[in-house]
């Protein structure tokens, strides 16, 4: 053995030096082929990392369930789709996997076996995040009774957020976000997006914020401030806003010169905070939502909105009466941003407003509020913001009950996944009551949130 | 009748003269994270491609901004290239979702992760956490400025379009062996350049130089930011001063998207050259494709060492 093997030896080191005693004139095409025969291996390795990567990243093809007549250890299923597209990635999860993560296994038998013992079967674990948001307030609330807006109490976690996102096949995305609040737990939204549908249609289905307007969409720690406005509060519904059970279709439209115009139509349960509430099955409401957006120039955009929502409230339920009594509101809202994109981490600038009609049947009379919030918001700095809000709005309930407010808020960044933000408010309320309020927050990111539409 | 039958005649023989042209006509829609892989596409899918890239040179491609405009080149889109390795972690994946467009779905046949060709470096060991800044847990993605990385992602964009358009799949190939001789070429060019500079020590802003200098045999020996991602502070810069000086460190290389003022502050403490390196393919005006980009940061870097 070991005499074969220094045969080996001899001849592997003999042979080229042979071949340069027969070739000697042309060493320096030897050395050219060699080196390329180099890269040459050095290309396909790195090919080969590259795959490995990708596989490490990508999902089995998902198991057929097993029918009743096949045997419980079915094969997996053909691995040609996987070879077809060797480039299939999957956003993995940011961090680690979770160590001792618990098996989900089949109890019925007809359904597959996630999870596992290899490694790579955690790569499909969804990508899990949690949002801290702490608020503490400081000075005077002289809420009236009949107030919308509540006050923040001295010091509360306020919310954790949970988010579980991943894509779910090759035609739909899933995305949980759990609200823990110091008393329980509210699904916030929990949705399953088609994006392989025809047409260029999108489809949502299951409990998600409605398309009305700007700021019913965002979540807590996307806001600009530490408090909602007066408006979403007085009349849409505040912090839960319209977000319900549903569906949700949207399309972008046709338009010319560069005019993004998209439009969305949902159709809910027909129960939103305080503004819809269903007695009955066909009470459900509904959400439209026309949006079209420009860029004026490479830093500077205009996002213009119109919505509309439609729903039972429960005027019928408070009094006792008979008949529908249907909310109805409508929206616009502009935004003008602004951000150098040579310095977009440095400089950027967010102007928005938002108007608000509601309709309220009740008994006696049909209550028609209004309200409107403006706000300007400027960072000057790669950590700093600052910003203003004035606020002024109706009682949905009582439209004579007239509202006003405004807050000048600063925020720090001390990475991207971290804010502290302070905000003094002050709201003048219809019973001629004033508050002064300081507003501490505090927001701390963990794991691979994924990011918010524009 | 006779005329009838000439007209026929006459639309048939300009139907079968122009059908060919038309359906030749008919472009690829290919649209990249970032314009180097734009570049990239262009190179091998000539005329028969139309490339929009959605962020711009001189924009930083960990922050741009998701702005609807960039759905309307998404969903019509054949092809989308995106650079992977989580550098459009920030932006992309909505877009995608919102698109509308199955094809460009991730997963889906036009998706793409040029990363899958690339030599990857600095992919981290052990755990990860955000406690290192915003690090990349796959690996540095600034991959694209290693010329080598270069051909092996236009080798592979070259393979996805002959998959997607089997028609030009020759074409496409044709393309690839004729950028692989310049860029062979190029690199020839380059690299007798950067020798009399061979070990010299650098400093970039953020992390982005690595591909670069490993080719080109440069030492990047610390960065202006603390961490990936993270601003600059007091102390780091006082650190940073004084290693540039023990180690004779004669260069500040700064992304064209970021703040001079510390860099500056570091070049006056340390007598060190400030200058801004494109770290992408239309960062300045005149550098319009992956060669170009080449030569612009080489010439800007001998003239910093001399």
């Amino acid at each position: 053995m070991k005499t074969g093997m220094v045969g080996v030896f001899i001849a592997v080191f003999c042979i080229p030096v042979w071949g340069q005693q027969t070739n000697a004139p042309d060493l320096a095409a030897q050395n050219a082929a060699l080196e390329q025969k180099v890269r040459d291996l050095e290309d396909r390795l790195i090919a080969l990392e590259g795959k490995v990567r990708m596989l490490q990243s990508t999902p089995p093809a998902p198991a057929q369930p097993a029918a009743e007549s096949q045997p419980a250890a079915a094969p997996p299923a053909e691995p040609a789709a996987a070879q077809a597209q060797p480039q299939v990635p999957v956003p993995p999860a940011e961090t680690s996997p979770v160590q001792g993560q618990s098996q989900v296994t089949s109890t019925g038998g007809n359904l597959p076996n996630y999870g596992g013992a290899s490694s790579a079967a955690k790569a499909l674990n969804p990508d899990v995040s949690v949002i801290g948001d702490f608020i503490g307030a400081a000075g005077n609330t002289n809420t009236p009774p009949l107030a919308t807006l509540q006050p923040f109490p001295s010091l509360q976690m306020h919310e954790s957020e949970i988010g579980l996102q991943a894509i779910i096949d090759p035609y739909a995305r899933g995305d949980f976000f759990m609200s823990f609040g110091e008393e329980g737990v509210n699904l916030e939204e929990g949705y399953i997006t088609f994006t392989a549908l025809p047409g260029g249609f999108v489809a949502k289905v299951g409990k998600m914020r409605s398309a009305f307007g700007k700021v019913n969409m965002m979540h807590n720690h996307v806001l600009p401030w530490v408090d909602r406005p007066l408006v979403s509060t007085n009349l849409v519904g505040g912090e839960d806003g319209i977000d319900d059970a549903g569906f949700s279709v949207e399309r972008i439209l046709p338009a010319p010169k560069g005019i993004f115009l998209e439009a969305t139509g949902q159709v809910f349960r027909g129960d939103s905070a305080d503004v819809f509430t269903a007695a009955n099955r066909s009470d459900v409401s509904t959400v439209a939502h026309l949006r079209g957006y420009k860029d004026l120039t490479e830093s500077t955009n205009l996002d213009l909105g119109l919505s509309y929502a439609r729903g039972h409230n429960d005027a019928m339920l408070l009094n006792g009466s008979t008949g529908d009594f249907v909310t109805q509101l409508y929206g616009a809202d502009a935004t003008l941003r602004w951000k150098p994109l040579r310095r977009s981490i440095y400089h950027s600038f967010v102007g928005r407003t938002e108007l608000i009609w509601s309709q309220r049947q009740q008994f006696p009379v049909e209550q028609r509020a209004f309200g409107f919030y403006t706000s300007a918001d400027y960072q000057f700095g790669r950590r700093w913001f600052g910003g203003g809000r004035f606020d002024y709005s109706d009682r949905s309930r009582f439209d004579n009950l007239t509202d006003k407010g405004a807050a000048a808020t600063l925020t720090y960044w001390p990475s991207e996944f971290s804010q502290l933000r302070g905000e003094y408010r002050f709201t003048h309320y219809a019973e001629n009551r004033d508050s002064h309020e300081f507003l501490m927050q505090l927001i701390f990111s963990l794991g691979a949130h994924g990011a918010h539409p524009f | 009748m006779h005329k009838g039958k000439r007209l026929f005649v006459s639309l048939i023989a300009a139907g079968v003269l122009l059908f060919p042209t038309l359906a030749s006509a008919k472009k690829l829609n290919v649209v990249t994270a970032t314009t180097d892989m734009a570049a990239l596409a262009q190179e091998v899918g000539g005329d028969r491609i139309n490339v929009e890239a959605i962020a711009k040179g001189y924009q930083d491609p960990h922050f741009v901004e998701a702005k609807p405009s960039f759905l309307l080149k998404l969903r019509q889109a054949d092809l989308l290239i995106v650079v992977g390795l989580q550098l459009e972690i920030g932006w992309l994946p909505p877009l995608i979702t919102q698109s509308g467009n199955p094809r460009v779905q991730v997963g889906a046949a036009g998706y793409l992760d040029a990363s899958q060709f690339a030599e990857i470096l600095e992919i981290p060991q052990g755990v990860v956490t955000r406690a290192m800044g915003d690090v990349h847990p796959l690996g540095n993605p600034h991959y694209w400025l290693d010329p080598d990385n270069g051909r092996r992602v236009a080798k592979g964009i070259a393979g996805k379009l002959g998959e997607i358009d089997p028609a030009d799949s020759a074409y496409f190939q044709e393309r690839f062996q004729d950028f692989d001789k310049r860029l062979t070429a190029a690199e020839q060019k380059w690299d007798a350049e950067m020798a009399p500079y061979r070990g010299r020590k650098v400093v970039t802003y953020h992390n982005s130089f690595t591909n670069f200098a490993r080719h080109f045999h440069l030492d990047v020996i610390g960065y202006v930011e603390p961490r990936p991602g993270i601003p600059p502070t007091p102390s780091h810069t006082i650190e940073l001063i004084g290693l540039m000086k023990r180690e004779n460190c004669r260069l500040v290389l700064v992304e064209p998207y970021f703040d001079l003022k510390t860099p500056n502050s570091i070049g006056s403490a340390t007598g060190a050259k400030v200058l801004v390196y494109l770290p992408s393919v239309g960062g300045e005006k005149q550098v319009t494709n992956y060669f170009e980009l080449f030569d612009y940061d080489i010439d800007l870097i001998k003239k910093g060492f001399q």
